[in-house]
């Protein structure tokens, strides 16, 4: 039997141990569905006259469709419908545009091309699913087999055979500007110079299929009013929904979808596909009609988590201070983009860890390549990177000698420590972490390691946005071009912020609908007037900078912070760091909070009701409850 | 495509009803029978979760060809509970959080349901070895496996 | 192209209708997963009224009907030598309705229990009388006419028979490679027979390591020459359990392994 053990002694302080639910056996309240079989899945709900569809299906990877011929498959018994691209009133969309981000890049069925092994390429919708998988096997599709590329530095090469043309340069376009997402903070070059050792590997994880046992499947049917019902086992229902409606053309309140359990998804049941297919066999025959992919399917079609690369390089003292570390990523997206252009600004986020490094500079790569694309699962965008962060730590650990839990211990970040994203790390438990696995490993800890704890850091320079070397390397095109040879950050930097400044963050998507604005006043985060006084920094000014009005969709450069003036005493900045959102401001924007609708900042402190007296709460505040007025989305505080 | 009349007993109860031929029993119960217990994960042998049991013994159900069925005695998790009375591996199930999403569960309850009838008193190691051929994604098997013991105890209790 | 099932009275019935579009089926975990995924190279299946499920002891052998499923062999006395194998085949369930004379024709990565049959010189039986020696059966296996009704096979002493299974999924998986040796021979290694599943189309023998293993005693000197020469003959492929590259490398350590277990 598991046992759970809580270590009610560390950060006691901050939580009230009323743990009423957490320690206790419950029962869940689906499983008396479970164990009696009753838990209707998407599949458990029967129709009459259901007809049956499946997929033909690219064996290439990479292939020119010169024609396709369904005449033969077309007569084959109880075949009902033949469908093909023609049929999909829109057959161009990416999974994110329904938050306006990335591109159209995704046909539902492919026409003009093929770009990876497994692609739809038409459908056959019949009476029984053998009938559908006989007349499959007698549609005959005309290929012109083109090179391809399964590795991503091979895609980022010049010659590198183009996979989706919505992407010339095989990569992700981050911000308008570069083929990578960038992350600079501080200046690893001159770190490295005066570093006592360099240590630099490479780390690989395959991609990996999510593999729930109920695949990915779907049943549409018409309903009365030229409303379609949908059940599904989606694990993003209004994705699925949005995505439908769009693809077909569609209003989505003539879409009546129904979720609910799912046999499983960890990730692999967010893309949408078998829902807008599903309903379109509907559309077409007027008939019930299930689209479930079956286990090949799901294994070879269905996306997995994608395929990374990380290089790491750092630069480390003899005591064993990591003074500075330098990644190269490359996600493998695979031929179309759905989640991973967010994965890796996720990563990006994320980087260098755990750790508190002063010089950190990240390029991380979007890649398109001939594989299946590839989706969410588990921590996506986390889950590679740290598993290279921790294998390289135990290499930094070997080449300076330093103990495996003490480098980590020493080099650990603590509340109140300024990560390379500009956002202040808080809730921090590495350092426990440590302790108590050194513990129960009977690792041996000096007095002082054992001494350490995460509150209380991130005083001095460890609050601080260092000064940081910038560069333009990477831009658009250029490295399909031949002019940006090096994947890694730039050795050569052209520019430098001062501290203190965030400099530009090219993170924050700009809304591109105005009804998408998210409006502050309603999610509940408004500031007492009397309560978020200002401080004399340029802060909150710049966190709550809108997006100028004449900016066109096109350019998805965010604003740029409003400078402060030259001579801004650098003093002020590092009392009050942009990003970093003191308690007693109750949680200021900061650039990565939704901008709110120009021009006028509705939640400006005037604006937002006055409040009789600062809140207090009357108890302490405790990990994972929300403060009113305090949004979780937000930049919250929990230690003071 | 003439359909063929099966009929077999299920959980006790006279079935007849026509198949196309070729037709896998885990097709023929679910659309033909309506018992929606057994599930489809793999149709290739490898998950269980189509498990059955045919004259108490294990099969896999979508691997077992309808017309094979022919009256024989088939038993799926719809038959477990008595009235609304659940069977003690049920409740081991539920108390013992055996299931997350519960794809799999219906055919771990026959898996186990076979071991205990056969075996009243498992080892550890025959619990496992007896729902080898189930994959579960969500829970890890060790809740499964202490449910499947911990009905066993209980089963026993009650007779002794 | 829809499916029929024709049902015999006989296996010799049977046997006849066996031809280009159709296939017999046994326990129906090779032939289901096939019509499950709209197999397109038949659409009759045969079944036979009559099956053999019988083992006994014949002659200096145990003659196994083609029909008897894994948890008959385990369940089975005079088949107590290949128990390890028959165990270790599938789940419960998969035993329960996987045969013997299925297992012969199961492609890589299955066919663990014709593994053991060809390290063991097995005999087929088929259902017109003919007998065939398991690897002249194997190597025509594709081209076979005809129902399998049983197979012969060598009684020998647990001491003599070695099988391992190597998957990667605990407690059990496919085979990521299977062994299975022959050894006789007291003290020093007289007769060595070795077959490897997974490592080809079919199960293949490694005759250049029975070779080097006779005359020599079971010690990593004596056996260092058979296992540089174990792949020898082999075909492994890629596949999604593990690589040829792999398969090769790691073939003498499983191999070793056997070997040099203690019994």
């Amino acid at each position: 039997m598991t046992t759970v053990e809580f270590r009610k002694d560390l950060f006691a302080d901050e939580r009230d141990d009323t743990l009423h639910e957490i320690g206790k056996p419950t029962i869940r309240q689906d499983i008396l569905g479970h164990v009696t079989g009753r838990t209707p899945y998407f599949d458990d709900h029967l129709f009459d006259g259901l007809l049956h569809m499946r997929a033909v299906r690219s064996p290439h990877h990479h292939a020119r469709i010169r024609n396709i011929d369904t005449s033969r498959a077309a007569v084959m018994p109880g075949v009902r419908r033949v469908v093909t691209a023609r049929d999909v009133p829109v057959n161009l969309n990416t999974l994110l545009s329904l938050i306006n981000f990335g591109r159209d890049d995704e046909p539902l069925c492919a026409h003009d091309k093929v770009r990876f092994l497994g692609e739809t390429v038409a459908w056959i919708i019949a009476d029984t699913e053998r009938q559908a998988r006989d007349a499959v096997a007698q549609v005959r599709v005309d290929y012109d087999p083109l090179p391809h590329v399964l590795d991503v530095e091979e895609a980022l090469k010049p010659g590198a055979p183009l996979v989706n043309e919505v992407y010339p340069n095989n990569t992700f376009d981050y911000h308008g500007k570069y083929d990578h997402q960038k992350l600079r903070f501080g200046d690893v070059n001159a770190a490295f110079a005066r570093a006592d050792h360099i240590v630099e590997a490479e780390y690989q994880m395959s991609p990996i299929e999510q593999a729930p046992i109920e695949t990915c499947g779907a049943i549409a049917a018409p309903e009365q009013n030229g409303r379609y019902v949908c059940h599904t086992n989606t694990q993003a229902l209004f994705f699925s929904l949005g995505t439908t409606a769009k693809l077909l053309d569609m209003a989505s309140s003539r879409l009546h979808f129904i979720g609910g359990t799912s046999g499983g998804g960890f990730g692999g049941k967010v893309d949408s596909i078998v829902e807008p297919t599903a309903v379109l066999g509907a559309v077409l025959t007027g008939r019930p009609v299930r689209f479930t992919w079956d286990r090949y399917e799901e294994m070879q079609v269905g996306a997995p988590r994608g395929g990374e690369r990380w290089r790491i390089k750092d630069g480390v003292m003899a005591d064993g201070s990591i003074i500075a570390r330098e990644f190269t990523g490359f996600f493998d997206s695979g031929a179309y983009m759905r989640l991973s252009p967010y994965a890796i600004i996720k990563a990006a986020g994320h980087l260098p860890g755990p750790y508190s490094i002063p010089n950190i500079a990240a390029n991380v790569f979007c890649v398109v390549t001939n594989r299946t694309p590839a989706t969410a699962m588990r921590g996506f965008g986390i889950t590679a990177a740290d598993f290279a962060i921790e294998c390289h730590m135990d290499r930094v650990s070997e080449v300076t000698g330093v103990d495996p839990i003490a480098l980590r211990l020493k080099n650990a970040y603590r509340d109140g420590d300024m990560k390379a994203h500009r956002r202040v790390a808080k809730n921090t438990a590495l350092i426990e972490c440590c302790q108590v696995a050194a513990g129960k490993a009977g690792w041996p800890l000096s007095a002082d390691l054992a001494a350490m704890t995460s509150l209380g850091g991130g005083q001095g320079d460890r609050a601080l946005i260092p000064e940081t070397a910038t560069d333009e390397e990477g831009r658009i095109g250029e490295r399909r071009a031949g002019r940006a040879p090096d994947t890694a950050p730039s050795k050569r930097p052209t520019g430098r912020v001062a501290a203190g400044q965030a400099g530009q963050a090219v993170v924050a998507v700009p809304v591109q609908n105005e009804d998408m604005q998210i409006e502050v006043d309603r999610i509940g985060h408004a500031i007492a007037a009397s309560h978020g006084a200002p401080v004399a920094s340029p802060a909150p000014t710049y966190a709550r900078q809108a997006i100028a009005p004449q900016r066109t969709g096109a350019d998805i450069v965010p604003p740029r912070p409003a400078a402060p003036p030259q001579a801004a005493p650098v003093a002020a900045s590092r009392a009050a760091p942009p990003a970093y959102a003191p308690p007693s401001q109750q949680a200021a924007p900061s650039a990565y909070a939704p901008p709110p609708a120009a021009p006028t900042p509705p939640a400006s402190p005037q604006a937002a009701p006055p409040a009789e007296k600062p809140y207090q709460p009357d108890r302490p505040f405790s990990r994972g409850v929300r403060k009113p007025g305090t949004s979780p989305f937000l930049s919250g505080t929990r230690r003071r | 495509m003439a359909k063929v009349p099966l009929t077999f007993t299920l959980n006790d109860a006279e079935i007849g009803v026509f198949v196309v031929p070729g037709s896998n029993l885990l097709d023929v119960l679910r659309r033909g029978a309506g018992d929606l217990t057994p599930k489809e994960g793999c149709a290739q042998g490898a998950c269980g979760a189509c498990t059955v049991l045919i004259d108490g013994v294990p099969h896999l159900s979508c691997l077992t060809l309808a017309e094979m069925a022919e009256g024989r005695r088939i038993s799926t998790t719809g038959g477990l509970a008595v009235g609304p009375e659940l069977h003690p591996l049920q409740t081991a199930f539920m108390e013992g959080f055996a299931a997350q999403c519960g794809f799999c569960t219906a055919g771990m309850l026959m898996s186990a349901k076979a071991l205990l009838d056969q075996t009243p008193n498992p080892t550890r190691d025959q619990v496992i070895e007896a729902i080898s051929g189930n994959l579960c994604r969500c829970t890890g098997y060790e809740p499964i496996v202490d449910a499947i013991l911990t009905a066993a105890a209980k089963m026993q209790g009650r007779t002794a | 192209m829809s499916l029929s099932v024709e049902t015999y009275p006989t296996l010799r019935e049977a046997s006849q209708a066996i031809g280009d579009r159709a296939r017999y089926i046994g326990g129906g975990t090779l032939l289901m997963r096939a019509v499950n995924y709209g197999d397109q190279s038949f659409d009759r299946i045969v079944i036979s009224r009559e099956i053999d499920r019988t083992i006994r002891n014949e002659g200096q052998g145990v003659r196994i009907g083609a029909g008897a499923t894994m948890a008959d062999v385990l369940a089975s006395r005079d088949a107590g030598f290949l128990h390890p194998v028959a165990r270790v085949i599938g789940g419960p369930a998969v035993r329960n309705m996987g045969t013997v004379g299925g297992n012969l024709f199961a492609a890589a990565p299955f066919g663990d229990f014709a593994t053991a049959l060809l390290a063991l010189d097995a005999t087929v039986q088929m259902a017109d009388g003919q007998n065939q020696p398991m690897e002249s059966f194997l190597s025509g296996r594709d081209r076979a006419r005809g129902l399998v009704v049983a197979v012969t096979v060598p009684r020998v002493s647990e001491r003599e028979f070695r099988f391992a299974k190597i998957s990667r999924v605990k407690p059990k998986g496919a085979s990521m490679m299977a062994i299975a040796l022959w050894l006789r021979g007291s003290g020093r290694i007289d007769e060595a027979r070795i077959a490897f599943g997974t490592m080809g189309p079919t199960p293949l023998r490694a005759k250049a390591a029975e070779q080097a293993l006779r005359g020599r005693d079971l010690t990593e000197p004596g056996i260092a020459a058979a296992l540089a020469v174990c792949c020898d003959g082999l075909q492994p492929a890629d596949d999604p359990l593990a690589t040829a590259w792999y398969r090769r490398a790691v073939a003498p350590v499983h191999l070793k392994r056997l070997l040099l277990e203690t019994r």
